[in-house]
């Protein structure tokens, strides 16, 4: 496959492996958080871990948006489909997330409730032009990456007059989110930035992790040799004692991003005034509402559903692990009461999230060091 | 399918619809299978109009297999529900070493439903059992109301005789033993997404859909000590390997760079985000043999069209947590887990 085997290059891999042993200083520990759960994904996937020298150690962050979706959100989306009879449409990834009383999309469509699989916000567009008489509500989760499409349909949708159309808004902020866990003294050493976030925003925003926190960090690409070679730079700066944002991912982001996506980001949202996360907790303007122009399109205004906060599962490590604090084999749910197929953690939801990714993918490493 | 005598006026195959009176077990009823079901799947088995068939068997001991088919479309390139419903069963009997005979098929249409493509799903069933040398001597044709199926599905139900000799098994892979693959992963589920109006992209992958007895006849006759086959369908090679290691009690250790995927189907899958691994396939199997003879079982199924691509993509290894586990092409290694959760539903 062009443009993508070159990127998961062997020999290359081995070269870069072989020299970041080189580098490392072998008296000191590397822990560097990968922000998205994106890397999270190919550190696993392709093996990366297992190619780094063992006191260089990738922390997972928490960059997976369904698994910081705040589970009440999903109690409300049941209740959409529910109690106003709503067609719901969703990416395929939050139909297994469990609710506060372990419901998911999956049961509460087994049990009658409309709830559709889309792979796009125009997918959703399309059934509520095929079915006027259908209220259809699309559950809108991401970080900047999935933000514009949830912009573009709203504006089709008022373009066309799309009545029967709304968005369930669950957008959430990268920025925001990344400064709450350095405020609360993650320890790691470095950080892999985002990649397709940053294609968005730009590299600017990132500006605050060298000036307040001391903290190097690379904007890096998803491939396995992108992460590779962002590591290289990062164990650079961590040895040169140096702290500045740089680019690796320059093949797609620049240092202001994609201004037209911003402008229309701008057009159709707005801050919300706090957002709680998954695991973090509350965090001030960390997440999207839809502006007052598109007030008629924001399907909380128009069914208003109040779910109480839910309780995360007792014994549940995921603050920690999304923190970087623990790895998810330090979590005694971990294999036990929680996997892929019954999660019951955040981090265990999705592909994406440290624990599932950590259980289908990485537990060799584990066994291998534990004998 | 008991018959009277054939009615006057003809089913209009181009225009007419499939309506309740044709599983009422009237006069409709005995038109359509006439006009359809006997006209293409004809055999003597079929003619005798009875209940049921009877027929006497080769000695050896009986395989038996069932598999029920909601693929939706009803139509995908490389084929149909027609000819996945023998492939499926076909190829059920093939993994446990059996020379398929006879099939049943239980057809489940809705109301409404065209005639014309029932009758092309048919036809393409009888060319499917026609080539894999079985017929179809018993069936059942039910009705229901629209909206209470989904076009057709089909129900197969296979009987194939196992030679002395053999014996294929899932638990009995052993350490060393070496683990091949007939061919390039992830065809069939890409055949079907891509066809999934929703989706809107085009590929050119066909489905792999085909019967793989004659492919197992050849590698049996080379190496009648292999140990065990079974075709990577739903779960895709992932479920596949994992299955035999559980049922084995025993650890897998394969190499991504051994594994054939299409370039098309590794595109499509990068695209969305699925792993070639979990995808479904119809016309692959997974060979586990004495590490002797794997040179043997390689020759003997390059030199047959549906293993041509044929690969040793790993071993089976001692370990007690029986995990399947891989050397990825780029160079790391990971485990290979079951499938979680639905990642694309009626593929067959």
């Amino acid at each position: 496959m062009r443009y993508v085997d070159e990127f998961r290059d062997h020999a290359l891999a081995k070269r870069l492996a072989a020299t970041i042993a080189a580098e490392v200083d072998p008296g000191r520990d590397y822990r560097l958080m990968e922000f998205c759960g994106g890397h999270t994904h190919a550190i696993f996937r392709y093996g990366v871990q297992q190619l780094m020298p063992p006191r260089l150690r990738f922390v997972h962050g928490p960059g997976c948006p369904v698994c910081v979706l705040p589970m009440a959100r999903i109690d409300q989306a049941i209740a959409l489909t529910e109690r106003h009879g709503v067609t719901l449409c969703t990416y395929g990834d939050l139909m297994r997330v469990p609710g506060g009383d372990r419901r998911t999309l999956f049961q509460a469509r087994a049990e009658g409730a409309d709830v559709r699989m889309v792979y796009s916000t125009q997918d959703a567009l399309r059934i509520a032009r095929e079915q006027p008489g259908r209220e259809v509500v699309f559950f809108a989760i991401g970080f900047e990456t999935t933000t514009p499409p949830t912009a573009v349909a709203l504006e089709q949708a008022r373009a066309e007059g799309l009545a029967n159309f709304s968005v369930f808004c669950n957008h959430v902020l990268t920025p925001p989110a990344l400064a709450a866990i350095l405020a609360d003294g993650a320890r790691i050493d470095a950080i892999l930035g985002p990649s397709h976030v940053s294609t968005l925003i730009g590299t600017a925003p990132y500006a605050f992790v060298p000036e307040q926190h001391r903290l190097p960090l690379v904007i890096a690409g998803f491939e396995p040799l992108d992460v590779m070679q962002s590591t290289l730079m990062l164990v650079r700066q961590i040895n040169a004692g140096t702290a500045r944002v740089e680019n690796q991912y320059r093949r797609a982001v620049s240092e202001s991003g994609n201004r037209k996506a911003q402008a229309l980001m701008a057009r159709v949202f707005r801050v919300r005034e706090r957002f709680a996360w998954r695991g973090l907790g509350e965090i001030a303007e960390s997440a999207l509402e839809l502006a007052p122009e598109f007030a008629e399109f924001d399907a909380e205004r128009r069914f208003p559903v109040e779910c109480a906060p839910a309780r995360e599962p007792r014994g549940c490590e995921c603050p920690a692990i999304l923190r970087g604090e623990k790895r998810p084999t330090e979590c005694r749910l971990f294999g036990t009461g929680c996997t892929p197929a019954h999660p019951l953690g955040a981090c265990m939801v999705s592909s994406e999230g440290a624990c599932a990714a950590y259980w289908s993918y990485g537990r060799t490493r584990d066994r291998a060091a534990a004998g | 399918m008991t018959s009277q005598s054939s009615p006057h006026t003809p089913l209009d195959l181009d225009h007419g619809r499939v309506e309740m009176t044709h599983g009422a077990g009237g006069r409709a009823m005995d038109q359509l299978i006439d006009g359809i079901f006997r006209r293409h799947l004809d055999n003597p088995l079929l003619a005798q109009g009875n209940d049921q068939a009877r027929f006497a068997v080769p000695p050896g001991r009986l395989a038996m297999s069932t598999d029920g088919h909601v693929v939706s479309p009803l139509f995908f390139p490389g084929g149909d529900i027609g000819a996945l419903a023998v492939h499926g069963t076909v190829n059920d009997l093939a993994m446990g070493g059996a020379q398929p005979l006879h099939l049943s098929a239980g057809f489940i249409i809705e109301e409404g439903f065209a005639l014309a493509a029932l009758d092309r799903i048919v036809a393409s069933m009888a060319r499917a059992a026609r080539e894999a040398g079985v017929t179809v001597v018993t069936g059942d044709t039910k009705v229901v109301e629209r909206g209470k199926g989904d076009g057709v599905f089909i129900t197969t139900t296979g009987l194939g005789v196992v030679p002395e000799g053999i014996e294929l098994s899932g638990e009995r892979a052993r350490p060393g033993d070496a683990i091949v693959l007939s061919g390039g992963i992830g065809e069939h589920g890409v055949a079907i997404l891509a066809q999934r109006e929703h989706l809107g992209f085009a590929t050119g992958v066909r489905s792999d859909s085909a019967a793989l007895h004659g492919l197992v006849a050849a590698m049996l006759a080379a190496v009648p000590g292999l140990r065990c086959l079974r075709d990577p369908t739903r779960g895709g090679l992932a479920a596949c390997l994992n299955e035999l290691a559980r049922q084995s009690g025993v650890g897998m250790q394969i190499r991504e760079a051994a594994i054939p995927v299409h370039p098309e189907v590794a595109a499509a899958c990068e695209l969305l985000g699925l792993d070639p691994l979990h995808i479904a396939n119809e016309g692959k199997l997974v060979a586990i043999c004495p590490p002797e003879r794997v040179d043997d079982l390689l020759a003997a199924m390059r030199a047959h069209p549906l293993g041509a691509a044929a690969s040793h993509i790993g071993e089976v290894v001692e370990d007690t947590l029986r995990l399947v586990q891989m050397e990825t092409g780029f160079g790391g290694s990971r485990v290979v887990d079951w499938l979680t959760g639905e990642q694309l539903p009626r593929i067959c």
